[in-house]
């Protein structure tokens, strides 16, 4: 009844009006969440290197934990700003959603911020404790930030899935009067979302780091500095690959059944039937795919493991509640398929080699994959958020509000998403370039490392003797 | 109505929490922005860096805990607030995207340029985001929100009283960052320092305490329920306030820096709890809207008083565990204290032999401004009352 009501409203407003404020939430969350990724994964991967470093006594890997610990420190904190900028928007953008289910969402953003809590100290006892405390001690403080990133991550992604499949809750005259916590977390989207997103986390941050060494050794820069790098990011990201695919696979099942708007226009599904094809890429305008690939039943195989299965069309419901670009949706979905099979590939290149030769290929195009590996996985995740919030339109939280009622009523959000367009710009240029200076003192193995002054300290020791040590492993 | 009035109070000691660790970091921003050139600045800019450096972010994430606990029990309210005062928090936001930026950048870049610039944009927007901040929680104690908002206003945050509140936020960072500073210079036997931040320290505190107390002369005019309260049932808390802004004054003269963090820091909560206490249980004063009946069914209460508890237990070790490493100085690879080789300081040539403490006119030039500037201001702000009641 409301829901109808909702549409009304969603008809009787101007798309000016909502289109800004989607606009803003799309690219503030989608900066944010490739630091979201860094901040739930990397810290894992610096303490497998650390690990290693202390336990088989490994100068280069502890070198490189100093290091990530470094761009971490830069990362941790834009990520800290821009996901705040987030906790603003969802009332300042929102307040209808907040307004209507704020007390039902908010719980696991609650539970998110005891998380953020730990991360946030631990990160700083563990970044800047790297002189002072001793190695095993120093390595046990970094425990809780590779903990709590996950389950920090599972509380934001229960709220996201609550927003595809609403539940825990009673509403009565457009009050909420009972709330139940643990439903409302473990909906029944969290299942499959939580860990496609966390299992992204680790393939965006292992695969970043993995392309940066890559891309190093494409440069010429073939020494075991590099290669050890690109092996700490490569093997975690590339050995969950499959686990991911797997994981993705059932997620887009469960949202056949779920959610089977999305899921047709995920899959190009215009009517409600059997023997439904697989459309790979093609371009959808008015009534018609062009180019593309199809495969007849496939789409139907995929659903329900036989060509007869029934899939849900989007005629099943009246224009109003379909999604608005469909191309989008099934383009991003496709690309997001897609890159996860190529990254599938270099993992198995890999393998493979390493299974015959016990060595790295040394193919160009092997590290060419490496080298473009991340950037691969960042596109992939963020077309997977484009797939599930277009894909969600007009709703916000799925067949209960649309996103227009939930949008501001104010003006000027135009105004607010150029300025922090520009604001994000100049954020996102500053950090790669404060990275890449980084980087760059590194490679001139500066003693400059001991020397940065507010930052966690670069060496352990007396300042100079290890860079050298590395820096010469470096430049062979 | 009892779980409601806990979570009434979970959420304003975490607002408390959030000012006096969170307050302090941006009252550095100001003493930084107020240091002074490159060589005169060195040594201060270098201090400040290092004590907040490793603290800063967890402080941070009391603001993002509120903005959760507000929006989770009381979502009417939450609402209401961000659409009547969507300009002031979304500079706010900005403030604070500014603020941990530049100050992050700031310590990797090597151009002295480079980290002038993002110093200058740590620094101001140091100044920005408490200011909003204040003016928005003015706007609501002296209820200018509406319960069912429907717009922005500009009116609703730039009376008298939320202006005001505005610049006693930035003030009061001020003071607090530089009790907090001053402190631990002396622990640390940094004698220079030490005096250096507690002029500024008493100059705040002079500016926080003419403020508050024109604040108070003004709230008898324009929001005589308030007032009644605030010297009425939430007297005590006043009282406490001024007992402890007063005494944290007199030590900082005698040069003693001994419980002087914690009279500061006493002396905030004081002015929080009075605010609180006085406006309870009403959540926007004008409306009908309280703790109990601001959108939140009794369950999410109960999870949200489920949830404090696990924090405190959680949380108040953890951060116990970082303060204590920071105090320590296990986290900061160096001592605070200006015995540090003359490496180069924060966008500096080598530091200057002679710090700006050891000026005595300076400190006694930043009181008289900040006075003429708060007897101006109060001057404008009663002109225009005057013209707006047509006296």
């Amino acid at each position: 009844m409301s829901a109808a009501a909702d549409l009304l409203v969603a008809a009787a407003r101007t798309g000016a009006d909502v289109v800004p404020a989607r606009a803003q939430m799309a690219s503030t969350l989608g900066f944010h969440i490739i630091l979201a990724c860094l901040g739930i994964a990397l810290p894992t991967i610096v303490l497998l290197a650390e690990y290693i470093g202390l336990r088989r006594h490994n100068e280069v890997a502890l070198l490189l934990a100093r290091r990530w610990s470094q761009a971490m420190g830069v990362l941790v904190a834009v990520g800290a700003v821009t996901g705040t900028v987030l906790s603003f928007e969802m009332g300042l953008l929102w307040p209808g959603l907040m307004r209507r289910y704020g007390a039902v969402l908010g719980l696991p953003f609650g539970v998110e911020g005891l998380f953020f809590f730990l991360e946030a100290i631990f990160t700083a006892i563990y970044l800047y404790g790297w002189r002072r405390l001793p190695g095993w001690a120093h390595w046990w403080t970094g425990v809780p930030i590779a903990v709590s990133g996950v389950f920090g991550a599972m509380s934001v992604i229960a709220v996201n899935a609550w927003m595809n499949q609403p539940g825990g809750f009673t509403e009565r005259g457009g009050r909420i009067v009972a709330v139940d916590p643990w439903q409302v977390f473990f909906n029944h989207a969290a299942i499959y979302e939580m860990p496609h997103m966390i299992l992204a986390a680790y393939m965006v941050s292992g695969f970043t780091v993995a392309g940066i060494y890559a891309a190093g050794i494409l440069r010429g820069r073939r020494d075991r500095y590099h290669h050890t790098g690109f092996a700490l990011g490569f093997v975690p990201a590339a050995a969950l690959t499959p686990v991911q695919i797997f994981v993705g696979d059932t997620a887009a099942r469960a949202i056949a059944h779920d959610q089977p708007v999305k899921f047709a226009s995920m899959e190009y599904v215009p009517r409600t039937s059997t023997h439904v094809p697989e459309w790979l890429g093609g371009f959808y305008w008015g009534g018609h795919v062009y180019g593309g690939l199809r495969i007849p039943d496939l789409d139907s195989v995929l659903v329900g493991f036989s060509p007869g299965t029934r899939v849900t069309g989007w005629d099943s419901v009246p224009p109003a509640g379909r999604p608005p670009v469909v191309w989008l949706i099934h383009l991003c979905f496709d690309v997001m398929v897609g890159l996860g099979f190529l990254l599938l590939l270099a993992g198995l290149w890999a393998l493979l080699e390493y299974w015959r030769h016990r060595r790295l290929p040394p193919q160009r195009l092997f590290w060419l994959l490496g080298a473009v590996s991340g950037l691969a996985a960042i596109v992939a995740m963020e077309c997977g958020w484009v797939v599930t919030e277009v894909g969600r339109q007009p709703w916000v939280v799925y067949r209960l509000q649309t996103t227009a009622a939930a949008a501001t009523t104010n003006g000027g959000v135009v105004t607010t998403l150029t300025l922090i367009i520009v604001v994000y710009a100049a954020l996102g240029a500053a950090t790669l370039l404060i990275l890449r200076a980084l980087s760059r003192r590194w490679r001139r193995g500066e003693a400059g490392e001991s020397e940065v002054p507010y930052g966690p300290p670069g060496e352990l020791g007396p300042p100079g003797e290890e860079a050298q040590r590395a820096a010469g492993q470096a430049r062979p | 109505m009892i779980v409601a009035a806990a979570v009434g109070a979970i959420l304003l000691a975490s607002v408390t929490l959030y000012a006096v660790l969170g307050g302090a970091d941006f009252g550095g921003g100001l003493w930084d922005l107020l240091a002074g050139g490159d060589r005169r600045g060195a040594a201060p800019r270098q201090f400040i860096d290092e004590s907040i450096t490793p603290v800063w972010e967890a402080n941070h994430v009391w603001l993002v805990f509120d903005l959760v606990i507000f929006w989770t029990a009381f979502p009417h309210a939450f609402a209401a607030v961000m659409l009547t005062l969507a300009l002031p928090l979304w500079l706010a936001a900005g403030g604070i995207v500014l603020r941990g930026a530049g100050f992050a950048f700031r310590k990797e870049t090597r151009a002295l340029g480079m980290q002038r610039a993002a110093g200058a944009v740590f620094a101001f927007s140091s100044l920005l985001t408490p200011f909003f901040m204040g003016t928005v929680v003015g706007a609501i104690a002296s209820g200018q929100v509406p319960a069912q908002a429907t717009h922005a206003s500009l009116a609703a945050w730039t009376g008298v009283i939320p202006l005001m509140t505005g610049f006693l936020f930035t003030s009061a960072c001020g003071f607090l960052a530089g009790v907090y500073l001053s402190w631990e210079a002396a622990r640390s036997g940094n004698q220079q320092m030490q005096v250096y931040f507690a002029r500024r320290a008493q100059a705040a505190a002079l500016v926080t305490g003419a403020l508050s107390l024109a604040a108070l002369l003004e709230l008898n005019y324009l929001d005589p329920t308030l007032f009644g309260r605030l010297t009425g049932r939430a007297l005590p808390l006043v009282i406490i306030a001024g007992v402890c802004g007063l005494a944290a004054a007199g030590l900082l003269a005698a040069g003693r820096p001994a419980g002087i963090r914690v009279l500061a820091a006493l002396g905030v909560a004081a002015v929080i709890w009075g605010w609180g206490v006085a406006q309870y249980p009403v959540l926007l004063p004008g409306t009908g809207m309280t703790l109990s009946n601001a959108g939140a069914p009794h369950a999410t209460l109960v999870a949200v008083v489920v949830l404090a508890i696990i924090v405190v237990l959680l949380i108040g070790p953890s951060f116990a565990l970082l303060f204590a490493l920071h105090g320590r100085h296990v986290l900061t690879g160096e001592h605070l204290h200006a015995a540090r080789p003359a490496g180069p300081a924060l966008a500096s040539p080598p530091p200057a032999p002679a710090g700006p403490a050891e000026r005595p006119g300076a400190a006694s030039r930043t009181v008289a401004i900040g006075l003429a500037a708060t007897v101006a201001l109060a001057r404008v702000l009663a002109a225009r009352r005057d013209r707006r009641t047509g006296r």
